[in-house]
C-alpha cells in the first residue's frame, strides 16, 4: 500500500462517507469534503520528491491481478508526465469546493460527494498503466461530471449534460473495441508491457491495423480534448455547468484527452502517429484560429472562455504532433498552464456571476471602479491566458511554437496568429467588463473579494507567476518522460523525419 | 410399456430432485389454495421461497455427479447447472418482488406462486434437455405458465390483452418449433441432440440440404421468438407492457435465459456441423435485434415499454455471443444473462414499487424528482440503469465487454463495432430516466407511496449489491461459466 494507492482511496472513501453524512447539515458536508480534498492535496505533494528523483522511471508502481481472464491488472504508477497532472487535480479540488461554498445551496450533500468522486475518477485515469483500468476510470469520471452539469447547471443544463455524456460515450465505445483488439493480438492490456513487446518486435501491427487502432483511440481522445471539429459539446457543457463544474471540466477533464494521446496513441502507434500527423496538425491549427475567432464574438463570458479553451487545446495538440522534444514538453506544460489559468478565469467569471447573476458581457461595465481587487486579479489572469511573458502560458506557448517551427515554419506562423487573436478577444472582454460606464445594477450589487474568495484566487495567481518564472521546477520531469516517448516515436519515423532528427 | 424400458436409477432421480420437489410443492399449493383463508395466503410466498432455496441446494449437491438421466432424455452438466441455479435465483427474486405487488393489488393467491414454480420447472427442463421432444415439453411447460401469469389480474384489460397476444403468438411460434423438430426427425431419424450431431457429421449420410435448411429455419423461428430476437420480436413490447410488472420482470429474464440456454445447446451440439451456415443468419439477426431494440426504445415514454425494447436490445447482444459459436462466446452469453437477470429484475423491482396500485405511474415522467423524494430508490435505479448502459464498475459493463471480446476473438470485427455503437445509442434512453429522476423537480400531484414490503426491499438491495459486486469482481461468475461452457458437448 504505497502513497499513490492511498491517494486513490482517500477521495473514494470521502465520497462514500459524504453520502452517509446527514442531509440537513450542509455546513458539515462542506467542511468535511474540504478536509478530504486538502488531505488528498497534501498526500499528493508527497509524491513529488520520489518522482523528481527518478523521472525516467515509474515511481509508486503497484501491479497486481484484478481479473484473471482476460488478464486485467491493477497497474498504477507515476512518471514525470502524470505527476503534475495528478497534482493539478488535487490542487484544484479544494479550490472548487471553496468556490461552491455559497453558490451551491440546493442538494449540497450530493454536490460535494460528486466532486470527490470526480477527483477519484480523474486521478485514476492519470495513474493507470493498464489499458483496461484506464478505460474504467475514463468512463467512471464521466458520471459525476454528467450529474454536476445536469443538476446544478444553468437553464439548458440537461441538454448540455446529455450531449457531453453521449459524445464521450460514442468515442469511448470505439476505444474499448480497439483495446480488446490489441489484447487479442498481444495478450495483455499493460501499457509498458505493450511498449516493450513492440520494441522487441514481438508485437507487430500491420499498417491498416495500426491506422484503425490509432484512429479508434485518437477519436475518443480528440472528442475529449476537444479537437476541432469535434468540439461542439464543449461550449454547451462549459456554458451550462456550475462554476466548479466548468473549472474541473476545463482544467482537468480536457487533459484526460491530451494525456491519453501522449500516453497511449504516440508510444503504441508511432507509425500511425507519423502518418496522420499532417492532418491532425491542420485541425489543431484550424482549432486555434477557429476557437479564437468564435470566442471573439461571444456575448456570454463562459462561452467565450470555453471557445478560448478550444483554441488553447489546439496548441497542445500541435505541440504533441510536432514530435520534437520542445514541442512535446511545451504541450504538456501547456496542459498544466491551461488548467491553472483557464480554471482561474472560470472561477473569476463565477464570482462575477454570483454578484450580478448574469453571464452576458453587455450587462457589465466599469466593474473596476466598484471591485478593484477582483478586477486586478481578473486582469492578471487574462494576461496570463494571453501569454504575457513572466506568466505561465507564455512558456508553454513559446515552446510549442518553437517545436512547430522546427518541423515546419508555416505551422508556427499560423499558430502565432492564434496568440494574437487571443489577446484581442480576452482584452476586449476585459475592457467591456471592467472599464467604461458602470451600470446601476453593477454599482449596487458589487462587493470586492471576500476572504474566502481571496483564499481561492491567490494560490492560482501564485501558481501562474511561479510557473511563469520558475518553469525549471516543472519541465525537467516532464522532459524526462517525454524523451522516452519520443524515442519510441522517432524510432518509427519515416525517412524524412529521421533526417530531421539527425540533422539536429 | 416398451420392452426396453429401464427404470431410472437413484442417481438419475437425484439429479432431477429439484424439479421433482418443485412439481410436488406446486401441486400441493394448488390443492391447498382453496382451503386457506384469504388472509392466510401470504404463506404461499414463504413456501415457494423455501422450495426454491431447497431446489438450489439440491442442484448444488447434484453438481458433484453430472450425467444423463431418463434414457438420455435429460442431461445434467455444468451448463445445465448454471442455468438451473440462475432461473431459480430469478424465481426467488420474483417471489420477493411479487409480495409487494400482490399486496397492493389485494390479489394474493397460491395460484400465482404455483404458476411461477411450474414455469421454473419448465425452464429447468429446457436447460437440461438433451433431446428435442424434451425441450419442447420444457418450453411448453414454461410458456403456458407464463401465458397465465401475463393475464393474472383477470379483470384488468391490459393484462388480458397481454396474455392473449402472448398466448396466440407464442403457441404459433412453438408450433413452428415442433414442426421443425418433426422435420429433423424425418431427416435424421432421431431427436437426441448428440445423435443428430453424429448423423450430420457422418460422411456416408447425405441429408438433403434444402430440407435441412427448411428444418433449421423452422427451429430458428421458434427459438428466435422465445428469445425475442429479430425478426420475431414484435410481441415483446405489448406483452411486457400489459403484464403485471413482476411478471414482466420474470418473463424478461427467466424464460429468456432458459430459451437462450437451449438455443446455445442446440447450436453447440446438434447443429454444430452446420455452424458456417448458421452464422450469417445469426449475424443479421443479432444486428437487427440490437438496432430495433435500441432505436425503438429511444422514443418510449412508458418505462415498462422502454425496458421491453431494451430487453430486445439486450437479446441482440446475447445473439452476438451466439454468433461467435465458441466456448468463450458461450461463457460470455452465460455471464451476460446472469448479470442481465440481476440488473433487469432490479430495475423492474423499482418500477413495481413506484407504479403504485393499478400501475398508474409507469410513465418516465412519473419519476420526476425521485432523487429528492426517494433518494435511495433513485440511487438504486441509477445503478441498474448505468449497468444496463454498460458503465464500468457495474455488471453490465463486463457483460458487454466479454461478449464483444468474444466477437473480436471470432473475427466478427464489424459486428462488435456496430454493437458497441448501439450501446452508445442505448445510453441516451437510459440517461433520460436518470435525467428525469435527478434533474427535474418533483411532480406535485404524485399519489402517495405506500411503504414497500420487506420482500421488495431485500430484492432491490440484493440486486443492486450483486450488480456492483459483479462489476468489480466478475471472475466469480465468469470462471464458473467458463468451466461450464466447456462441458457442453
Amino acid at each position: 500500500m504505497n502513497l499513490l494507492n492511498i491517494l486513490l482511496i482517500v477521495p473514494a472513501a470521502g465520497f462514500l462517507l459524504t453520502l452517509l453524512l446527514p442531509k440537513d447539515n450542509p455546513g458539515l458536508v462542506r467542511n468535511f469534503t474540504l478536509f478530504v480534498s486538502l488531505i488528498a492535496f497534501l498526500l499528493s505533494l508527497g509524491l513529488i520528491g520520489p518522482v523528481l528523483a527518478s523521472p525516467h522511471q515509474l515511481s509508486f508502481e503497484t501491479n497486481t491481478q484484478w481479473i484473471e481472464y482476460p488478464s486485467i491488472r491493477y497497474h498504477v504508477g507515476l512518471d514525470g508526465l502524470s505527476l503534475w497532472l495528478v497534482i493539478l487535480s488535487t490542487f484544484l479540488t479544494p479550490l472548487v469546493i471553496l468556490v461552491s461554498w455559497k453558490y451551491i445551496q440546493k442538494r449540497v450533500k450530493e454536490y460535494y460527494a460528486f466532486l470527490l468522486f470526480l477527483l477519484f475518477g480523474v486521478l485514476g485515469v492519470f495513474v493507470s498503466l493498464d489499458l483496461f483500468l484506464f478505460f474504467v476510470f475514463w468512463e467512471v469520471s464521466l458520471v459525476p461530471m454528467y450529474f454536476l452539469v445536469g443538476i446544478w447547471g444553468h437553464d439548458k443544463r440537461i441538454y448540455a449534460a446529455v450531449k457531453f455524456f453521449l459524445y464521450t460515450m460514442a468515442g469511448s465505445a470505439m476505444m474499448l473495441i480497439a483495446m480488446v483488439y490489441l489484447y487479442n493480438k498481444s495478450g495483455t492490456f499493460d501499457i509498458p508491457l505493450l511498449m516493450d513487446m513492440m520494441a522487441k518486435g514481438r508485437l507487430v501491427l500491420t499498417g491498416t491495423e495500426g491506422f484503425w487502432l490509432f484512429m479508434a483511440f485518437f477519436v475518443a481522445f480528440a472528442i475529449k480534448v476537444p479537437l476541432f471539429p469535434l468540439h461542439t459539446w464543449l461550449p454547451d457543457a462549459h456554458g451550462e455547468a456550475p462554476t466548479a463544474g466548468s473549472v474541473m471540466l476545463a482544467s482537468v477533464l480536457l487533459k484526460l484527452g491530451t494525456y491519453g494521446i501522449v500516453r497511449i496513441c504516440l508510444p503504441l502507434f508511432p507509425e500511425a502517429s507519423h502518418q496522420n500527423a499532417q492532418w491532425i496538425i491542420g485541425l489543431a491549427i484550424g482549432g486555434i484560429i477557429y476557437g479564437a475567432l468564435v470566442a471573439m464574438v461571444q456575448p456570454n463570458m463562459k462561452r467565450l472562455v470555453a471557445y478560448s479553451s478550444v483554441s488553447h487545446l489546439g496548441f497542445v495538440i500541435l505541440g504533441v504532433f510536432t514530435f520534437t522534444q520542445v514541442g512535446l514538453d511545451g504541450a504538456v506544460y501547456q496542459m498544466l498552464n491551461h488548467g491553472i489559468s483557464t480554471g482561474a478565469l472560470f472561477i473569476l467569471v463565477g464570482m462575477l456571476y454570483e454578484r450580478r447573476h448574469s453571464l452576458e458581457i453587455a450587462d457589465y461595465g466599469g466593474v473596476g471602479t466598484v471591485a478593484p481587487w477582483l478586477s486586478t486579479m481578473f486582469v492578471i489572469t487574462t494576461l496570463a491566458s494571453v501569454g504575457l511573458p513572466l506568466l505561465n502560458n507564455f512558456v508553454g506557448e513559446f515552446l510549442v511554437l518553437q517545436g512547430a517551427a522546427e518541423r515546419n515554419f508555416l505551422y508556427a506562423v499560423f499558430a502565432a496568429v492564434g496568440v494574437i487573436l487571443s489577446a484581442v478577444y480576452m482584452l476586449w472582454m476585459v475592457q467591456r467588463t471592467f472599464y467604461g460606464e458602470t451600470p446601476d445594477e453593477v454599482k449596487h450589487h458589487f462587493s470586492d473579494l471576500s476572504v474566502r474568495e481571496w483564499g481561492v484566487i491567490l494560490p492560482l495567481i501564485a501558481m501562474m507567476i511561479w510557473m511563469g518564472i520558475g518553469s525549471g521546477s516543472f519541465i525537467p520531469a516532464i522532459s524526462a518522460s517525454d524523451s522516452k516517448i519520443l524515442s519510441v516515436v522517432q524510432s518509427k519515423a519515416p525517412v524524412a523525419g529521421k533526417e530531421l532528427a539527425n540533422a539536429r | 410399456m416398451p420392452a426396453s424400458f429401464v427404470p431410472p436409477s437413484p442417481q438419475e432421480l437425484f439429479r432431477f430432485a429439484p424439479e421433482m420437489l418443485m412439481t410436488v410443492i406446486a401441486t400441493l399449493i394448488m390443492v391447498m389454495e382453496p382451503l386457506s383463508a384469504p388472509e392466510g395466503k401470504r404463506k404461499f410466498a414463504v413456501i415457494t421461497f423455501l422450495t426454491l432455496v431447497a431446489g438450489i441446494v439440491l442442484t448444488l449437491m447434484g453438481a458433484s455427479d453430472p450425467g444423463t438421466a431418463f434414457s438420455k432424455m435429460l442431461v445434467l452438466d455444468g451448463f445445465a447447472e448454471f442455468f438451473r441455479i440462475l432461473v431459480m435465483v430469478v424465481g426467488l427474486l420474483i417471489v420477493l418482488i411479487s409480495t409487494n405487488y400482490l399486496k397492493l393489488e389485494q390479489h394474493e393467491s397460491g395460484e400465482y406462486y404455483a404458476l411461477i414454480l411450474f414455469s421454473i420447472i419448465g425452464q429447468c427442463l429446457m436447460v437440461s434437455a438433451n433431446e428435442l421432444i424434451m425441450l419442447f415439453i420444457g418450453l411448453e411447460c414454461s410458456s403456458i405458465a407464463s401465458y397465465v401469469l401475463a393475464g393474472y389480474l383477470r379483470d384488468d384489460k391490459r393484462n388480458n390483452e397481454s396474455a392473449l397476444k402472448y398466448f396466440l403468438l407464442g403457441s404459433f411460434a412453438t408450433a413452428f418449433l415442433l414442426y421443425g423438430v418433426a422435420w429433423i426427425y424425418g431427416l435424421t431419424g432421431t431427436t437426441n441432440l448428440s445423435a443428430i450431431r453424429a448423423t450430420l457429421l457422418d460422411p456416408t449420410n447425405h441429408p438433403n440440404l434444402v430440407m435441412l435448411g427448411a428444418a433449421t429455419a423452422l427451429l430458428f423461428v421458434g427459438l428466435a421468438f422465445k428469445v425475442s430476437a429479430a425478426p420475431f420480436q414484435m410481441w415483446a413490447p405489448d406483452v411486457y407492457q400489459g403484464a403485471p410488472a413482476p411478471v414482466t420482470a420474470f418473463m424478461s429474464v427467466g424464460p429468456k435465459a432458459a430459451a437462450f440456454a437451449m438455443f446455445l445447446r442446440i447450436l453447440m451440439t446438434a447443429f454444430e456441423p452446420l455452424k458456417d451456415r448458421w452464422e450469417p443468419i445469426l449475424w443479421t439477426s443479432a444486428l437487427v435485434t440490437m438496432l430495433i431494440g435500441n432505436f425503438a426504445a429511444l422514443r418510449q415514454a412508458n418505462i415498462k415499454r422502454l425496458l421491453a425494447y431494451s430487453s430486445i436490445a439486450h437479446a441482440g447482444y446475447v445473439m452476438v455471443a451466439l454468433t461467435t459459436h465458441s466456448e468463450i462466446g458461450t461463457a460470455a452469453a452465460m455471464f451476460y444473462l446472469a448479470s442481465y437477470a440481476f440488473m433487469n429484475i432490479g430495475a423492474f423491482a423499482v418500477v413495481t414499487y413506484l407504479a403504485r396500485r393499478g400501475e398508474k405511474h409507469v410513465a418516465t415522467q412519473d419519476l420526476a424528482g425521485l432523487s429528492q423524494t426517494q433518494p435511495l430508490v433513485a440511487a438504486m435505479l441509477t445503478i441498474f440503469l448505468l449497468s444496463l448502459t454498460g458503465i464500468p464498475l457495474t455488471a453490465g459493463f463486463f457483460g458487454k465487454f466479454y461478449i464483444f471480446k468474444a466477437a473480436l476473438d471470432a473475427n466478427l470485427v464489424w459486428l462488435a463495432v456496430l454493437g458497441m455503437l448501439n450501446s452508445a445509442v442505448a445510453a441516451y434512453y437510459y440517461l433520460r430516466i436518470i435525467v428525469v429522476m435527478y434533474m427535474e423537480p418533483p411532480a406535485e400531484s404524485a399519489e402517495e407511496l405506500l411503504a414497500p414490503t420487506a420482500g421488495i426491499r431485500v430484492a432491490i438491495f440484493c440486486t443492486a449489491i450483486v450488480t456492483l459486486f459483479l462489476g468489480i469482481f466478475p471472475s466469480i461468475i465468469l470462471d464458473f461459466a467458463g468451466k461450464s461452457a466447456a462441458l457442453i458437448r
